[in-house]
């Protein structure tokens, strides 16, 4: 069972908010579907190795060429500035 | 003729014999999406007038009789997770309800080229989190078989358009199942094709390593027809990849070597959807292929390591909703309370628990103990597969293990809606094709069947799927 405290944690470390109700429906099927994945342990996986993707992927490089001016992204920001998307300061 | 009653190749034929123009086609569907719409809410969004601009140049080309390709003119609904440029892209989340995408998607990109028409954008479960289309923050589609009824998820807004005439054909995504599940639900052929066969620039990330973007149409004729449109390497996704020449080759009914896996026939499968598949399955059997019983030792493992794997990917790929760069941003007094509320509002609720679920799978105690162990199982799971495909040349079983449930029936309880994907999750882990054919009805409820097939092997589905549809 996942407890409020730890609901509250996982929220905070995936920049969520959450209310107070909410702590409680998520706690309750977090530990659900939890409780359902432990289904993993059943497997002996001690000779097997991950598979992070299907196929055997390799990075493919493209020269870096701007198809698009700044004006067209920047025209989608909340907030800019001098051609620039402007950001809450986070120094005092 | 009911313009909107026809396949993409009968439509096609019609342009070409100038039966009728591509205005009146393209007219034909926006007056039945004017009907039928408000009822099943299949589109987020429509663009008529453009839609019907780019018609009328369609019938310029056929008035001069110049060629014309088997997509020109054909009216298509676009899910609203991939980008077509001008357009809302919400991906059916508040976090992007007024967001224009900036380009296209590589996959319209090559249906605009090839002259089809894009009708609108169809609805989905945000971010194609889901298996019903309610997790929709604008609203549920209804299944236009049954309007009291789920249409699947999480294309369900691109299988209701198709199955309820609105378009001739869509294009879905699929992470664990949202194309298949949908088309499954409605009536309609849905087509997950191998990972790396279709570009996913543009399609807005879920779970990288298992996204594909993929046809539902209302024939196999027609699937193949979108599939073979938008798939191809393309520099702009590193994953994309050129399909190898042979494609496996042409298939013969009398020598096919069915496989159907007996993990699949097992408790929670409703009885009636199982006799319709098997009776299916008999169909083939009786025209001289051989049914052969495999095994899939890992099956019941490979949802609960899907709901490890895509969360994880997932909580990753969605950072990028941070209220900063673009969508939906509440105005605070610092940059972490900016992050907080921005995501905290503009994420719904199945959002929000599976990027939960992805930050304690991947955060640090856990990492190994869950998504190290998943993927190891995603192993598991593809060398299943392997070992099957060394008996059988495909294999077959449900697409769903029950029939579309009512809407709001499993809403509230989320491990019971991820059940829903226990036969089609498997697939995305391994990254095989797969195609969901219709092959029965309960009742007024349509039933799929689920053809997998090897790597880049789409051909011999589609052949082994035509089959069938040629029988009824």
């Amino acid at each position: 069972m996942i407890s409020s405290k730890e609901v509250r944690h996982i929220a905070a470390l995936a920049r969520l908010n959450i209310t107070k109700k909410e702590e409680e429906k998520f706690g309750k099927d977090l530990s659900a579907i939890l409780d359902y994945i432990e289904k993993l342990k059943k497997v002996d996986v001690s000779e097997t190795k991950e598979t992070s993707h299907p196929f055997a992927a390799k990075n493919i490089f493209r020269k870096d060429e701007a198809v698009k001016t700044a004006k067209d992204l920047l025209s989608l920001a909340p907030d800019t500035k001098d051609n620039c998307i402007k950001v809450k300061s986070i120094l005092k | 003729m009911i313009l909107t009653d026809l396949t993409i190749a009968q439509a096609h034929q019609g342009l070409k014999r100038k039966e009728f123009s591509a205005v009146e086609l393209c007219s034909a569907h926006f007056d039945n999406i004017k009907k039928r719409n408000e009822e099943i809410f299949a589109y987020l969004s429509l663009r008529e007038e453009a839609a019907l601009k780019e018609a009328q140049a369609v019938d310029g080309l056929i008035g001069s009789n110049k060629e014309i390709t088997a997509l020109s003119g054909i009216p298509l609904a676009i899910k609203d997770n991939i980008l077509v440029e001008g357009m809302k892209c919400t991906a059916a989340s508040k976090i992007l309800e007024n967001y224009t995408a900036p380009y296209d998607a590589t996959v319209v990109k090559k249906l605009k080229k090839q002259g089809a028409i894009i009708l609108g954008k169809a609805n989905l479960d945000e971010f194609a989190m889901g298996s019903s289309t309610e997790n929709s923050s604008f609203g549920p589609t209804h299944n236009p078989h049954d309007t009291t009824r789920v249409p699947g998820g999480s294309s369900g807004g691109s299988a209701a358009a198709v199955a309820g005439n609105m378009a001739l054909g869509a294009l879905g995504s699929d992470t664990g199942g949202s194309i298949r599940l949908p088309a499954a639900f409605c009536g309609a052929v849905g087509l997950k094709p191998t990972y790396g066969t279709v570009s996913r620039f543009g399609l807005m990330a879920f779970a990288s390593s298992l996204d594909q973007i993929g046809p539902i149409t209302k024939n196999v004729q027609d699937a193949k027809i979108i599939f073979e449109a938008i798939s191809g390497q393309d520099k702009m996704d590193s994953t994309s990849v050129a399909p190898p020449l042979s494609d496996g080759g042409k298939l013969k009914i009398d020598s096919l070597r069915i496989g159907v896996p007996k993990e699949y026939f097992i408790k929670g499968i409703d009885p009636q959807v199982e006799e319709s598949v098997r009776s299916a399955i008999k169909k083939y059997e009786e025209s001289g292929a051989k049914i052969i019983e495999v095994s899939l030792p890992h099956t019941e493992y490979a949802l609960p390591a899907y709901y490890i794997v895509s969360p994880s990917e997932a909580s990753a790929n969605l950072a990028r909703y941070d209220g900063i760069k673009y969508g939906f941003s509440k105005r605070e007094d610092s940059l972490l309370e900016v992050y907080l509320k921005s995501r905290g509002e503009g994420f719904g609720a199945e959002v929000r628990r599976r990027i939960m679920l992805g930050t304690y799978a991947l955060s640090s105690g856990y990492y190994d103990a869950y998504y190290k162990r998943a993927l190891k199982v995603r192993t598991k799971v593809i060398e299943d597969f392997n070992n099957a495909f060394k008996k059988v040349d495909l294999i077959f079983t449900p697409t769903s293990p029950v029939l579309p449930f009512k809407i709001g029936e499993k809403i509230d309880d989320p491990l019971s809606m991820y059940l829903v994907d226990v036969y089609t999750v498997s697939i995305n882990l391994a990254g095989l094709p797969a195609l969901s054919l219709p092959c029965g009805k309960v009742g007024e409820l349509p039933v799929g069947l689920q053809i997998i097939g090897q790597p880049f092997q789409e051909n011999r589905l589609f052949e082994a799927a035509s089959f069938f549809e040629n029988l009824s």
